[in-house]
């Protein structure tokens, strides 16, 4: 009952504040949003295995077609939701109410949101995952196309047509699967023992890869990814590149690596190959990009990728590091754009050619941005190293030259992070950014805790790694 | 009546046949190649009355009164189909003072 | 796992072994948090104590150390793990850990010392403790891990004090500039680090040093394998240690403050490489192909960097150059199987350069921050003690007996013959130079005439006591430290290859004959004299100012040009690297890749527009089409 509880508060929530105004829907959003990981720090506190699915609902939903809504919680499947539901109140906290025309429906859709994608977290069934994510795309839909820039309007048709367009491809592939399934049912066990014969696996595998490819993003699925992170406002960037490209990677273990075991053998070599394409490919844009949140678009990219790739080594090292990167990419994400929004609000500047000393005048918020951009090109004792090590020697265990191109990646971040750092942050004074305040008591308590979570995490990762330790070492033995 | 069915008998279907896809097939040329509205119509109106005479044909040679009955329906539903059609083309000879079809190309690209 | 029973396993030497690290951490969260609420006089109090505390809990221990002790892990707790691929946050102490927790908090708390006199004027002081302070945490992190992964943690972390502390003035662009391409050539060598660890996983199944010397020792010389992770330990060591290709930054990194020159780019982390090969010899004895390699490389840079410091006028860019070639001579030693040797000349050096580069500090503080040697001259008589240690150092390096440079050089040069003695020919050239360019500087600096401006000459003067202590302690240093470890011509007794030798495995090779040591020294101190001579005859008595780098022609314009590597560098790798990251985005990530995504789009919108012509609009073509289509679907059924 507690996953379907956690489903429902946000929804609750949203429905609730819809009358509300301004600032006091924000307060009102906010306060959900703690309960919300409340309970999130109870549910876990009542796990005890977390190799099994835990607080299983289920129930007959659709029932000529086999449809149940069946939701529950394994290690990854907590660790996600633990994910989302801790960057949420981060993300609610980080806005500026009064810049929301409409404010009460803006937080709504967030709250809309986060339940939308713990859906995609928990869902065993099928058909309830295809609608959950779906679902999620519409409060983002909405979000981008209200509160965006001023591109928004072409750039959000273009992001929602291609993620559509790859949804579409997936739906095929679950109804292949769900139609050789032994039984007339869309529970994930069942879609597991679909039989399938070398050419349908071959298909059911790209038409699902296709929407996780677009979703991560996946090098060349990946153009939509710049120029939304870009436009969106500063909380849909967040939600974005922090919680909702994680919905394809964990797709990717719980709903394509599973079901076609021998597709995945056969094309794995080729998915790492783009995969690590995409990591270089990015990493070298981002050299050159002026856009704060365009390079960190870029740089996310390139991070993904690297995810990507160990996913699929077939290396539990590989797979156990992807889980974990997840979980510190989303952290470190979200950091990265909260300190981005607090220049552009106090600059409304985003192009590092313009910005720069920073440092001058805000002392705090350069040392905490800069261990933030520390964790993300992952120096040791960050979260972003642990995964990342993880990741590489898993990649390396599977090919040893393609750890070598991956690990290029480990210098290009440097290059590009401190080039980012230096022309934004450091320098001399100039005249747009003379007078720029120090983070104020909000924004400590918003940018301190992820600080304290990157080093946290980057010193004692075992919490996180534990949640899914037992699920990566399955993954393999199945 | 069953000397009328005497005369029809008279001669073979296969006149029938011919006779109505004769008109038949001016209906259908006459819908294709006349461009005045009214003149369609009246295709049209052959076309249906073909068949007609065709049912009437089959259902006097086969002793079934079914065909029959859906003369009836035929007549009715052109009777009604006139009504409108009709009405409609009054109201296109008024707005462009014309019955040709070639004027009604408004909904082309 | 929680923090009770950590502290439960760990006690006594244990704990104070953790206590290194961890109290100039505390320092630094002091300095680093409390900062601008403490005074200057506090802060620097604190940053200084906590490290000369380090360095007393480090001497407690080493007194309990010999050759016959064995090493010792703490396992603090278990930083990750997955499958097999298990990873402790723990230390090992042994012999090499405690020489170097001595170097680096030793030097470390002199120049905490110092630098409270000599950033007394600045602005970031407590700023610039709390960034000193981490990197001994760091640093002794590094030498005190008990894996690959926890030394990275160090090595990667001093990697960022670098940064922090070379653009330490981060108001001045070029300085940044400085300080990343610190940061990313390190991180070029790094990568070979990390892929070297890799390899060390997969081939031995641990990476926890005593397993993997333990499970190496039984492999055959020379396997691919071995030469692999080796080479790539050597990438990594090459990038900290600044040596061909990777030796640029460490020139560049003279844009800091003059303490971390000494303590960071001199002392202690450029010798973070030499240290990783010293603690991994096991592996590199295996491999003699990569300890050819190494040797060649640590000579070529030596005698690259040293022609180089032959023309430069910087102050702080002499004794740089002078530290890459310096490590050179290093690598050259452990090149040839001489670890405990290298070992040696860390530690002389650490005293010799540390005491240079501070000297240099107090020389650029009297002169207002001057640094260029053409206005300097005759500033013995303003600066004695300055003046005193310098020389003292300069003799050192130089390798004048009885000073620590001596007995290290010495030796390393004794080994290098049994190994090669075309090698020792290029080394001992190398050592003759270093004697001519460090004297030039020496000369102009002290001797001939003040070349300076009416001001400087009016504010000349000697540093405090905070400053000039530091130099006496490491001028004493510097002239006894070669005793550590005599030459075996001298006694009986080297105390520093017996204290290494449970770390490394004895150097192989025969020993030169006495006969030829002798005679090496001897005509290695002529030949000094000669050089000492020369120098101070063209630039102290006939006061020869050297021309500027515009001005020098010939192969002198190369030297003073630094052979135009950086310029080099610049145009095959970065702004290559620039350009096509510039086409990739314009070119193929807008126009192909995001074109093709656009085009499918712009496919569907071509696609409607060309159908919609069909709808003419024409009833009749309407007709046309119905009745054809009737037909067809008549016929294709009768057909079919």
């Amino acid at each position: 009952m507690v996953t379907v509880l956690l489903l429902l508060l946000p929804v609750a929530g949203a429905l609730l504040l819809l009358p509300l105004k301004g600032e006091k829907a924000k307060q009102f959003a906010l306060i959900t949003a703690l309960i919300q990981l409340l309970v999130t720090a109870y549910a876990w506190s009542g796990i005890t295995d977390y190799s099994k699915v835990n607080f299983l609902f289920d129930a007959s939903w659709i029932p000529s077609m086999g449809v149940h809504f069946k939701v529950g919680m394994d290690g990854l499947s907590f660790m996600l939701v633990l994910l989302t539901n801790l960057l949420v109140p981060f993300i609610i906290a980080s806005t500026q109410s009064e810049k929301f025309k409409k404010a009460s429906s803006f937080y709504a859709l967030i709250l809309l949101m986060q339940s939308a994608m713990l859906g995609v977290f928990t869902a065993l069934d099928g058909f309830a995952f295809y609608i959950f994510w779906e679902l999620a795309l519409i409060p983002i839909f909405f979000i981008l196309l209200i509160w965006g820039g001023e591109n928004r309007v072409k750039v959000t048709t273009k992001f929602f047509i291609y993620t559509i367009a790859g949804s579409i491809f997936m739906l095929i592939g679950l109804i292949t699967l769900y139609l050789n399934a032994p039984e007339r049912s869309w529970d994930i066990a069942n879609l597991y023992q679909a039989n399938l014969d070398a050419d349908t696996q071959c298909m059911v595998f790209w038409f699902i890869f296709l929407a996780f490819a677009i979703k991560i993003p996946i090098f060349p699925f990946h153009t939509w990814q710049p120029s939304t992170y870009t436009q969106a406002p500063a909380a849909g960037t967040m939600v974005l590149s922090g919680i909702m490209l994680k919905m394809g990677i964990y797709s990717l273990f719980r709903w394509l690596l599973p079901v076609a075991p021998q597709a995945v053998a056969d094309y794995s070599q080729l998915i790492m190959i783009l995969a690590i394409v995409g990591v270089i490919y990015a990493s070298w844009i981002a050299m050159q990009q002026r856009d704060l949140k365009t390079l960190l678009a870029y740089s996310s990219m390139a991070h993904v990728g690297l995810i990507a790739a160990g996913a699929f080594s077939g290396q539990l090292i590989g797979i156990q590091g992807a889980m974990y990167q997840m979980f510190s990419h989303g952290i470190i994400v979200v950091g990265l754009f909260i300190g981005v929004d607090i220049i552009e609000r106090r600059t409304n500047l985003r192009d590092i050619t313009l910005l720069g000393g920073i440092r001058n005048t805000a002392p705090w918020f350069s040392a905490f941005f800069l261990i933030i951009v520390l964790g993300s090109i992952a120096l040791p004792i960050t979260s972003g190293f642990v995964g990342e090590i993880m990741l590489l020697l898993g990649i390396f265990l599977h090919n040893q030259w393609m750890a070598a191109v991956a690990g290029v990646s480990v210098i290009l971040g440097a290059v590009y992070m401190l080039r980012m750092y230096q022309k934004a942050i450091l320098g001399p004074e100039n005249e747009t950014n003379g007078s720029f305040k120090d983070l104020t008591t909000s924004e400590m308590l918003l940018i301190v805790p992820i600080v304290l979570l990157i080093l946290g995490l980057g010193v004692y990762p075992k919490p996180i790694l534990d949640l899914t330790e037992s699920i990566a070492t399955n993954f393999l033995i199945k | 009546m069953e000397e009328l069915e005497q005369i029809v008998r008279i001669l073979p279907i296969e006149n029938y046949l011919v006779l109505s896809t004769i008109l038949f097939s001016i209906g259908v040329l006459g819908v294709l190649m006349r461009r005045n509205a009214i003149i369609i119509f009246m295709s049209i109106e052959l076309m249906l009355n073909s068949v007609n005479l065709l049912l009437v044909a089959f259902s006097t040679y086969m002793q079934n009164a079914t065909a029959q009955v859906f003369v009836f329906f035929i007549m009715v539903v052109a009777a009604a189909e006139v009504a409108v059609g009709l009405a409609i083309l009054v109201m296109i000879f008024r707005n462009t003072r014309s019955t040709d079809i070639e004027s009604l190309k408004k909904l082309k690209w | 796992m929680n923090m009770y029973t950590i502290f439960h396993q760990i006690s006594g030497n244990a704990l104070l072994l953790v206590l290194i690290p961890l109290l100039p951490l505390i320092g630094f969260f002091i300095n680093g948090i409390f900062g601008k609420s403490l005074s200057k006089t506090l802060s620097g109090a604190i940053g200084t104590l906590t490290v000369a505390i380090s360095f007393i809990i480090a001497l407690t221990l080493f007194w309990g150390l010999d050759a016959s002790f064995s090493p010792f892990v703490v396992n603090l707790f278990e930083w990750f793990s997955v499958g097999t691929f298990k990873v402790s946050m723990g230390f090992q102490y042994d012999q090499l850990s405690a020489l170097m927790l001595l170097i680096i908090t030793g030097v470390g708390t002199l120049i905490h010392l110092y630098s409270s006199g000599y950033m007394h004027n600045d602005d970031g002081f407590q700023r610039f403790f709390a960034y000193l302070n981490l990197f001994i945490f760091f640093m002794l992190v590094l030498v005190l891990g008990s894996n690959f992964l926890v030394s990275f943690i160090g090595w990667e972390g001093v990697g960022l004090c670098s940064y922090l502390l070379i653009g330490f003035w981060f108001k001045n662009p070029a300085y940044n500039d400085a300080a990343k391409k610190a940061f990313v050539m390190n991180r070029i060598g790094d990568l070979g680090f990390l892929i070297a660890v890799f390899m060390i996983f997969f081939q031995f199944n641990s990476i926890n040093y005593i397993d993997v010397m333990e499970s190496a020792k039984g492999m055959a010389s020379n396997s691919p394998i071995l030469i692999a992770i080796t080479l790539l330990l050597f990438v990594g060591a090459t990038g900290k240690s600044a040596q061909l290709p990777l030796y640029t930054w460490l020139p560049d990194a003279m844009a800091g403050p003059t303490p971390v020159s000494a303590l960071i780019h001199a002392a202690t982390m450029v010798t973070a490489g030499i240290f990783l090969v010293v603690r991994s010899n096991v592996l590199f004895s295996l491999a003699p192909y990569t300890s050819e390699i190494v040797a060649i490389v640590g000579l070529i840079t030596a005698l690259f960097a040293a022609s180089i410091g032959l023309r430069q006028n910087d102050i702080k860019k002499v004794l740089a150059y002078s530290t890459v070639s310096q490590l050179g001579y290093m690598f050259v030693a452990l090149g040839v199987g001489a670890y405990s040797t290298a070992m040696f000349h860390v530690t002389t050096h650490a005293f010799f350069k540390a005491l240079l580069f501070l000297g240099s500090g107090s020389v650029i503080h009297a002169m207002s921050g001057e640094q260029d040697i053409r206005f300097m001259g005759g500033l013995k008589k303003k600066l004695p003690i300055t003046h005193i240690t310098f020389l003292i150092g300069t003799l050192a390096i130089a390798g004048l007996p009885p000073f620590a440079g001596f007995f290290s050089k010495d030796e390393i040069l004794a080994k290098v013959f049994m190994h090669n003695p075309i090698m020792f020919w290029a080394l001992a050239f190398t050592s003759a130079l270093t004697a001519f360019y460090m004297f030039r500087l020496y000369f102009l600096t002290f001797h001939g005439n003040f070349r300076g401006t009416e001001k400087q000459a009016h504010h000349l003067h000697e540093s405090p006591l905070s400053m000039t202590l530091p130099l006496m302690v490491l001028a004493v240093a510097s002239t006894l430290g070669g005793f550590l470890g005599m030459p075996a011509i001298m006694s009986n007794y080297n105390g520093f290859e017996s204290y290494l030798s449970p770390i490394v495995s004895p150097s192989h090779g025969e020993h030169p004959s006495h006969m030829f040591e002798y005679t090496m020294m001897g005509v290695s101190v002529i030949l000094l004299f000669i050089i000492i001579g020369y120098t101070r005859n063209r630039f102290a008595t006939k006061q020869v100012i050297p021309v500027d780098v515009s001005e020098e022609s010939g192969f002198a314009k190369t030297l003073a040009n630094k052979y135009w590597v950086d310029e080099i560098y610049d145009t095959i790798i970065v702004k290559p690297m620039l350009f096509i990251s510039q086409k990739l985005h314009q070119f193929f990530e807008l126009q192909v890749i995001d074109g093709a995504v656009n085009g499918i789009g712009r496919l569907t919108n071509y696609g409607s527009q060309a159908l919609r012509l069909i709808q003419t609009g024409n009833t009749g073509m309407y007709l046309i089409f119905m009745v054809v289509s009737i037909v067809l679907i008549l016929l294709f059924n009768i057909i079919s």
